[in-house]
């Protein structure tokens, strides 16, 4: 028993247990549950294989959702990737102490629970009560059905998931960016290097390790959300705005179909996966490629 | 002679004194009693059905614990789905319309106390029975808390000027009138642009969410267009679904342009706001409007929906009792639900939320509360179906198969068809083709 418990791995895995019991508990059983569900029939009675997802597959609405779905997150991602990095870039030239407070004014979207700075957006395009429609109007404008037409409603749910989520993308690039060495931004600049050149030369090779990951969490982040949909449009006008997350609630718990809602959700499973594992494998290529330099 | 020592008749004393103390009952003699209900809208609902609970408790020795489960955010449809999963949880949970069929494989037969209310209280609301009463037994007990019509709310002065006196046409009294026959869905669409001129657009949602889904229900029925039959075939592709979808095509243009992204609320505020003159919805709307904007609310009638070719339907959205067949206490739980659907109770509570309740019985439609309530005086009393009304509930997808008719309910079948046509510019033959399609997909 001693000899057992001075191994420093058996050590090192009871130490671990908590946690892994933790995953197991709320991560691992989850989801085989989820697969276990997705695989029966409406009443829960039989077992149907993969009978639900084919039956998705068939479905045009199913078909809108997932394009809606990618749509969404691809946006949100690369919108937020985008401001971020320039917001990034703004911030690491403020000097010292104003630096802190704008970081933090920032940061702001991104602490404030989500349902309900959603809900405060969701005043903002109200049918009824917009606010943005009584200044175009006060301008003379004519007013905008935010959220009741398609391309105005999917422009509201990314821009609100962008407004959410690109503290979260600047706080990462930020930190990256002070982690580049100011030699090499010397070095470039004696070798002739502009703005651009440093950009492209310097700040974005370091960087794109970080870009990568932050991306890829992003993206299983968007991928799932729910809140944002859910109060904004509920999917709405005509599903046009529908994605993997509320249309599996709208499916398992509204219309009491929990396996085919089960089904619903898990199909952003190999989504996530695929994108994973070639954003992984670059990430991975290039700490080679450094090692070997 | 045997000596009684000092400490024996301590003893004896101290036995025979502590002896009723073993016979008398505990607050939980008759067991403990868990119950999930529904967090009423109107405040005062929640606690006048503590205070009837608790008295009932009191009497008959049950110790109760009540949670109000609100449903903003479908909370309760999610603590309802736990439960069924977990097979544990509350004793008696309130169901919304359709979750009696979702989870009837884990409800409780309720026959041997809805058999008694019926037979003390008459018929009950025939959309209960299609909701409620699966393979010929109750599997809920249709419950007054929560259950609402979804009538006309109108503005007075604005239906007045346009030539139709709501007040003469549905007065606060038993009196059916001729007037009443003219209120169709063809005399809704004469004036649906003259409210449009008149910045009173009704507020009619086209929406994805109950009250949208309710209305157009009404009016399907009304032109009786049904998307599935009672035996389950497709019916989608038929007259009666094109004259709906053709009278929507031509009233969607006077609607406010934003009644596609409408959710339940929106109507309500569009009332309440002053800028509409009709929607469709319990007497909430215009409880608000009395209390934040007292002239619109003071200018609001509330009587039946208009009446289409096969007659006139009113949406009915009910809530029902169910017990869990995981519960513990299923024989309290059946005594409390029976108390709770006799009439006194059922009227209590009824009072107490300004009548916003509507009793499942058809005979407890006589309650004094819509009389008195207002103002105007009145305003509500056509809220309950009455005999003279001529109208039957109805809720959307009937008379389909339940568990087909949620997933057209839920899915806002109906109303997405409508904005199809008339917001996505598609052909009738395209959007009734893609409703064959999705409800191919409810009926496998």
């Amino acid at each position: 028993m001693r000899r057992f418990l001075q191994r420093r791995s058996t050590v090192a895995f009871l130490m671990c247990l908590p946690l892994i019991l933790l995953i197991g508990g709320l991560v691992v059983y989850p989801a085989l549950y989820a697969i276990y569900l997705a695989m029966l029939n409406k009443r829960m009675t039989q077992f149907v294989g993969l009978g639900n997802f084919e039956f998705l597959l068939r479905r045009a609405t199913f078909h809108l959702v997932m394009f809606q779905s990618c749509l969404f997150a691809v946006t949100a991602v690369a919108a937020k990737a985008l401001l971020g990095f320039l917001l990034a870039h703004l911030m690491h030239v403020i000097p010292g102490r104003h630096q802190r407070i704008w970081r933090g004014l920032l940061l702001i979207p991104w602490v404030v629970p989500l349902a309900l700075s959603t809900l405060g957006w969701w005043w903002l395009f109200d049918p009824s009560y917009s606010a943005f429609n009584w200044l175009l109007a006060k301008l003379g404008a004519p007013t905008v059905p935010w959220l009741g037409a398609t391309g105005w409603a999917r422009f509201c749910m990314i821009l609100v998931n962008t407004w959410y989520g690109t503290p979260f993308f600047m706080i990462m690039y930020l930190a990256a960016l002070k982690s580049v060495p100011e030699q090499l931004f010397e070095a470039a600049a004696i070798d002739g290097a502009g703005a651009w050149g440093k950009l492209r030369f310097v700040t974005l090779p370091m960087m794109r390790n970080i870009i990568s990951i932050t991306v890829l969490f992003s993206l299983i982040v968007t991928f799932a959300d729910f809140t944002i949909v859910r109060i904004l449009t509920n999917g709405g006008p005509r599903d046009t705005t529908h994605i993997f997350a509320t249309y599996a609630f709208q499916m398992g718990i509204q219309s009491g179909d929990i396996p085919l809602g089960a089904a619903t959700s898990l199909f952003m499973l190999p989504i996530l996966a695929v994108a994973s594992f070639f954003i992984l494998r670059g990430v991975s290529r290039r700490d080679r490629e450094m090692a070997a330099a | 002679m045997n000596k009684l020592s000092r400490r024996a008749v301590l003893g004896a004393a101290a036995a025979t004194a502590s002896l009723p103390l073993v016979h008398i009952r505990s607050a939980a003699a008759a067991g403990k009693l868990t119950l999930g209900l529904w967090d009423h809208w109107v405040p005062a609902g929640n606690a006048a059905m503590r205070k009837i609970i608790e008295g009932w408790a009191d009497k008959n020795k049950v110790e109760v614990s009540i949670d109000f489960i609100t449903s903003v955010g479908n909370k309760n449809l999610i603590t309802i789905a736990a439960e069924a999963q977990a097979r544990t949880g509350h004793d008696v949970q309130a169901f919304q319309a359709w979750d009696v069929h979702n989870y009837q494989q884990e409800l409780e037969p309720m026959d041997d106390v809805v058999a008694p209310l019926i037979a003390k209280y008459g018929k009950v609301n025939p959309v209960n029975e299609y909701l409620s009463k699966i393979g010929g037994h109750w599997l809920a007990v249709p419950s007054s808390s929560g259950t609402q019509y979804k009538p006309s709310s109108a503005r007075i002065s604005f239906f007045r000027d346009a030539g139709l006196d709501v007040q003469a046409m549905y007065p606060a009294r038993p009196e059916h009138t001729a007037l009443s026959d003219q209120w169709t869905w063809q005399k809704m669409l004469e004036l649906a642009p003259k409210a449009q001129q008149a910045g009173l657009a009704f507020g009619l949602g086209l929406g994805q969410t109950t009250d949208s889904v309710d209305f157009v229900g009404a009016l399907f029925h009304g032109y009786g267009a049904e998307l599935v039959n009672a035996k389950g075939e497709i019916t989608v592709d038929s007259d009666p679904v094109k004259q709906a979808l053709e009278y929507m095509a031509k009233l969607a243009p006077h609607l406010p342009p934003d009644v596609y992204s409408y959710d339940d609320a929106s109507n309500n505020r569009a009332l309440i706001s002053g800028k509409s003159a009709l929607i469709f919805n319990p007497p909430s709307a215009w409880a608000v409007a009395v209390r934040d904007n007292r002239p619109v609310g003071e200018d609001c009638w509330t009587f039946p929906n208009p009446s289409g070719e096969k007659g006139r339907f009113v949406p009915y959205l009910p809530y029902s009792w169910g017990i869990w067949s995981f519960a513990k206490n299923k024989s309290a739980a059946k005594d409390l639900l029976s108390f709770l659907c006799q009439r006194e109770q059922v009227e209590a509570l009824c009072t107490a939320v300004d009548g916003y309740d509507i009793p499942p019985f058809l005979s407890m439609a006589d309650f004094d509360v819509w009389a008195k309530v207002g103002p105007p005086l009145g305003t509500v009393y056509n809220y309950p179906i009455r005999p003279w009304h001529n109208a039957t509930p109805s809720i959307a997808g009937f008379p389909a198969p339940p568990d087909i008719a949620v997933q057209i309910y839920n899915r806002a079948t109906m109303t997405t068809m409508v904005a199809k046509m008339t917001q996505g510019g598609q052909s009738m033959k395209d959007v009734i083709a893609w409703a064959k399609d999705e409800l191919e997909g409810f009926t496998r």
